[in-house]
């Protein structure tokens, strides 16, 4: 389904929101983004889903990305919506699922092995054992006289690389996280060390795999013994489907009865997604559906794939925040790329690190929990202090829930509605 | 007896010399950048005096006060630099207090190695904005660190300003039912510092809106309209800047999204880099509220001063025990608009 064809409009006539709203010069308009996040199109949409939802029922959809929970926060999605259709958050923001041990041993490497981290901001604010997490080990860097290694955050891996080729003095390590999407970027990075014959750049791979993820979910007590989580249905995600495609969702939707609707991660995408899942449930059908059809394939990106498997390898098992120890849901780098694995090059190991006893991202991961039932939550956890993970990226579900939408757990106060009237002066 | 020969000195190289440590030593080398350098743009009666301290005539009225310390990475940007940052950030922390700025004091942190082409550049942009802004600049300072220990150049400014009795504008009077208002598009400064740091080529066209704003906060006090607070919205942007003003009066504010001004470029620079607009610093814009009633009458004011053309309503005010800014977003739904977590943007001022 496209985005015209659910709401009746032809798309030609999709309005951009610089002429929607008013001739203002200076208002933002973006072609191709703006359209996926129209208000007009968005009362369409919402209407259609009022129309097609059950009043006898509860829909309960996960929506697997840190991407679409982020979207859905940021442009008030949930309001939009009927009140039995309840969106869960689902485990894929990368920096949430890395679990402390990992830190732990990012943190070594630059205290113990005296090497330059670079990393993504994100990361660097996730907490590691000791109180410690990366930015303060950055902060105390020269001060403590006996840590060698410095620090660097980065936009792109490429910035790594090229920090390494600029500083041959210095034993470079780049700390990769990330699903699939981001795993033929960091591919690219070790095959062109190679070509470069770097001697001082490796990489600490923490890439993990979607689909081992979702399984794990749906396998989960919670929602297959219990009943305690209920599942109707799950939005695949953007990004991660433009590499592997929509086929390893298939295996979902025939053995666990689940639908899946691969969305991209603007607001209206998410919407769409929506409608076609309860579409889907109504009609007892458990398929996958492709809504982000202008970027997605069946069979995903093969260039990418064949990266991937040239420079990787699964790993037997891989330790995940939340959802434990699970058998091959991650990469390593292959012994044919060996001199690029830090985790060889330095023998630094994964020990498992305790979460903090009242910390409840792991079931906030699994989508047992909301964010706002667990006990810390906005209180001793916050973006500022995040204690556990899910208060560190702005995908997380804490951290979207905290900063966009925790107005919700308080009674609306009164004379909030702005413009007054359709609209206000100026 | 002859007499003692006077000894010749050889002229500041501003072509190719470079900030020694013996600039900053209070010898013949600082004197000589003070008089070739300092002097030759900003000089003017008081910095004339060439004493420690420059004697003013007193103001009448309450004396209003402000420092600013300015960082900026690159020095030079498209639209500005950090000579005239200095100078605006100054005179407008001063201005939104409804005071007029009368004097500034300026002190230069230098790095030894620094090229004086760029120092001369940098202490002629900030004159010609004292001088635009006709706040002359009437003491000053000078230390060179090591090479290594700073970055080129940081600028300390101090303002002294004068405002008369019973203008009062301050963060905690905000009421229920006063409108936001913004004086123009948001984001400028921050995402032109940004697009020149991340060579984005699409964002290079970004102007920073440094500029002084007390000339159009004189017009807007002159329209007579009831104004609560004015606020400029620098680090942190107007999202944070309305969260404080939230905090010390102790309401809520609802935005909306589609009312806010964002052009074109900066919105695209800032999905590109995954930004807000509303969190990104302005140095030239101004935040207003304004009693409900009187709204348009200082809409028009605005609009009709040059730093004004582009004043919008942007939200209301109401009673919120939680004190929670919320935008309605263009989409329809809801969200908090919170305080800035963290750095999203450092060295940008």
């Amino acid at each position: 389904m496209r985005l015209a064809e659910a709401v009746h409009l032809p798309v030609t006539d999709l309005p951009i929101s610089a002429q929607a709203v008013d001739a203002n010069a200076s208002r933002r308009s973006m072609r191709f983004i703006d359209e996926f996040r129209d208000g007009e199109l968005a009362r369409g949409l919402a209407a259609a889903i009022r129309q097609a939802v059950r009043p006898d029922r509860d829909y309960r959809f996960m929506e697997f990305c840190g991407g679409h929970t982020h979207a859905i926060a940021r442009y008030g999605v949930t309001d939009l919506l009927p009140p039995n259709v309840h969106m869960i958050h689902g485990p894929g923001c990368p920096v949430c699922v890395l679990p402390i041990g990992r830190i732990d041993m990012a943190i070594r490497l630059v205290r113990e092995a005296g090497v330059t981290l670079c990393s993504y901001g994100d990361p660097l604010r996730v907490p590691a054992s000791g109180g410690l997490s990366l930015l303060k080990v950055k902060a105390a860097l020269g001060r403590d006289g006996n840590t060698p290694g410095d620090l660097r955050m980065i936009y792109s891996g490429a910035d790594a690389l090229a920090f390494a080729q600029q500083h041959p003095e210095r034993q470079v390590v780049f700390l990769a996280i990330g699903f699939e999407t981001t795993t033929p970027p960091t591919a690219v990075l070790i095959r062109q060390a190679q070509a470069l014959g770097l001697r001082n750049f490796s990489v600490l791979c923490c890439h993990v795999l979607t689909p081992p993820a979702i399984a794990s979910i749906l396998a989960a007590t919670e929602v297959r013994q219990w009943g305690s989580v209920s599942l109707d249905g799950f939005i695949g995600p953007a990004h991660v489907s433009t590499i592997i495609g929509t086929r390893p969702y298939e295996r979902f939707a025939e053995e666990y009865r689940k639908p899946v609707v691969v969305a991209g991660f603007e607001p209206l995408d998410v919407m769409l997604a929506i409608l076609m899942l309860i579409k889907q449930v109504n009609a007892g059908r458990a398929l996958v559906e492709n809504e982000f059809s202008r970027a997605v394939t069946r069979d995903g990106n093969h260039r990418a794939q064949h990266l991937v498997s040239e420079v990787f390898e699964l790993r037997r098992s891989f330790a995940w925040r939340g959802l434990g120890e699970l058998p091959y849901s991650a990469l390593r780098i292959r012994q044919a790329f060996a001199d690029f694995d830090a985790e060889q090059r330095y023998a630094v190991r994964y020990e498992a690190v305790a979460d903090h006893p009242a910390c409840e991202c792991g079931a906030v991961l699994r989508g047992v929990k909301q964010p706002r039932q667990c006990r810390i939550f906005g209180s001793v956890c916050t973006p500022e202090n995040p204690v556990g993970s899910c208060m560190v990226s702005s995908e997380g579900a804490c951290a979207a829930h905290y900063s966009f939408g925790r107005f919700a757990d308080a009674a609306p106060p009164a004379g909030a509605d702005f413009p007054d009237s359709p609209q206000a002066s100026g | 007896m002859k007499a003692v020969r006077q000894a010749y000195i050889r002229p500041l190289d501003l072509r190719h010399g470079c900030v020694e440590m013996s600039h900053g030593s209070g010898g013949r080398g600082m004197a000589q950048l003070i008089e070739e350098l300092f002097a030759r743009w900003l000089g003017n009666a008081y910095l004339g005096q060439g004493n420690d301290a420059a004697v003013l005539p007193a103001a009448t009225g309450r004396l209003v006060m402000s420092t600013d310390a300015h960082v900026v990475s690159p020095l030079f940007f498209p639209g500005g630099d950090i000579g005239c940052l200095a100078v605006h950030g100054t005179i407008n922390d001063i201005a939104v207090m409804g005071a007029t700025p009368l004097y500034l004091a300026a002190s230069f942190i230098l790095e030894e190695g620094f090229p004086l082409g760029d120092l001369a550049r940098i202490v002629e942009s900030m004159a010609r904005a004292a001088e635009a802004a006709a706040v002359p600049v009437v003491t000053g300072d000078t230390k060179v660190v090591q090479r290594g220990k700073g970055d080129g150049v940081y600028i300390t400014t101090t303002g002294v300003g004068v405002v008369a009795e019973g203008e009062d504008y301050a963060g905690d009077r905000a009421r229920p039912g006063d409108r936001i208002i913004v004086s123009g598009s948001i984001g400028e400064h921050g995402m032109a510092i940004m697009a020149q740091r991340e060579n984005i080529g699409f964002a290079s066209a970004i102007v920073s809106d440094t500029a002084a704003l007390h000339g159009l906060i004189a017009a807007m006090r002159a329209s007579g309209a009831t104004i609560r607070a004015l606020r400029d919205p620098t680090r942190g942007g107007v999202a944070t800047t309305l969260n404080e003003i939230a905090r010390q009066s102790g309401v809520g504010m609802m935005l909306q999204e589609s009312a806010l001004p964002v052009l074109p470029e900066v919105a695209a620079a800032c999905e590109f880099l995954g930004l807000d607009p509303l969190y990104v610093a302005n140095e030239g814009k101004l935040l207003a509220i304004v009693a409900p009633e009187d709204t348009d009458t200082l809409l028009q004011a605005m609009r009709a001063h040059p730093l004004g053309r582009q004043a919008a309503v942007i939200g209301k005010v109401h009673a919120d025990a939680q004190h929670f800014v919320q935008m309605t977003t263009g989409l329809g739904g809801r969200r908090i608009v919170d305080w800035l977590t963290g750095e999203q943007l450092p060295r940008i001022c």
